[in-house]
């Protein structure tokens, strides 16, 4: 949780009677990379929390069963929200990246738009399993690299991608998560790489 | 908050489990009537919350119950007409892109905001 004070509403700011349409990108980290502050940056209201539960075997059992209730464990995640115009609403969510989450990644993301790799330069190899769980879901990404003051040792974007092995085609983008514009220029940044591919894709008969 | 607490989500859905396709995170709800003396505690909250379109996560949170909960209490709402569901527009495809035009539209959005 970031310490900066925010403005946003504390009562529920309720989205307009014509919206139609919600839209999902996730931002994947480790713990205490930014998300929830990236998500704050962006989002018209202050960010909720939720959670799922699953049995340890996994989708697919009957949770409501006595016999399998008692291995049941819980998958906190937050978010936020952007009313894009009056129809179409941009839901932001901060998911963290450890092992247990992807089993519930169908369940919760199935058709998100695509993914922010939220990087700590000291965390590096944090995202790693982030970044291969993506590329198995065929989720398109970015990698937003979060700049903290005490970011002494500045590797270079380009010393960064070669760490994570990450192809040229994967956008990667420096921000600071605390700043609304920097925040939005990394959704902006993926956005603009899925129209690349969706215009691509097009293109091809 | 204990709502991973297995016998209290057992009790709200009345040990109740649904199968079929699961609601999105982000379809979102309304309300097509007011809550009813009677009517059980959570449905009566869910049809305060939708009164305005609402997001199934929306709910959720508001209500600090788990997903697969708020899915299943949402269905019960669904099947007797008491709320309408909008689903997302985006294709629920696993590695399916969205078409250009509807990025066009969102990129549009976040330049604005």
């Amino acid at each position: 949780m970031g310490s900066a004070t925010s403005e946003l509403p504390t009562r529920r700011l309720p989205l307009t009677d014509r919206a139609e349409t919600g839209l999902k990108i996730v931002v994947v980290g480790g713990f205490g990379v930014g998300k929830t502050t990236l998500v704050r940056s962006v989002s018209e209201i202050r960010p909720l929390n939720t959670e799922e539960v699953m049995t340890q075997a996994g989708v697919g059992i009957d949770e409501t069963d006595p016999a399998s209730r008692k291995n049941t464990t819980t998958v906190a995640f937050d978010f936020g929200r952007i009313s894009l115009n009056d129809r179409m609403v941009l839901y932001l969510f901060g998911a963290p990246g450890q092992e247990r989450f992807w089993f519930l990644w169908d369940r919760l993301f199935a058709g998100t738009l695509g993914a922010v790799v939220l990087v700590d330069t000291r965390r590096v190899d944090d995202c790693w399993y982030a970044i291969d769980r993506l590329e198995h879901h065929r989720t398109p990404f970015v990698v937003a690299v979060n700049r903290f003051e005490q970011d002494e040792d500045r590797y270079s974007l380009d010393e960064i991608r070669q760490a994570l092995a990450l192809p040229a085609r994967v956008p990667m983008v420096e921000c600071d998560a605390r700043d609304r514009q920097s925040a939005k220029d990394v959704l902006i940044t993926l956005v603009d790489h899925l129209y690349d591919m969706a215009m691509a894709q097009e293109a091809t008969p | 908050m204990d709502t991973g607490d297995p016998d209290r989500l057992y009790t709200v859905t009345g040990g109740r489990h649904r199968a079929g396709e699961p609601l999105d995170l982000v379809t979102l709800l309304v309300s097509e009537c007011e809550p009813t003396a009677g009517m059980q505690s959570e449905h009566a909250r869910i049809l305060e919350l939708c009164r305005h379109p609402t997001a199934v996560v929306e709910v959720a949170a508001e209500l600090r119950l788990p997903i697969t909960v708020v899915r299943i209490l949402l269905s019960d709402l669904l099947d007797a007409g008491r709320v309408t569901a909008r689903h997302p527009r985006a294709a629920p495809s696993v590695a399916g892109l969205p078409d250009s035009q509807l990025l066009k539209e969102v990129l549009h959005g976040l330049r604005n905001i």
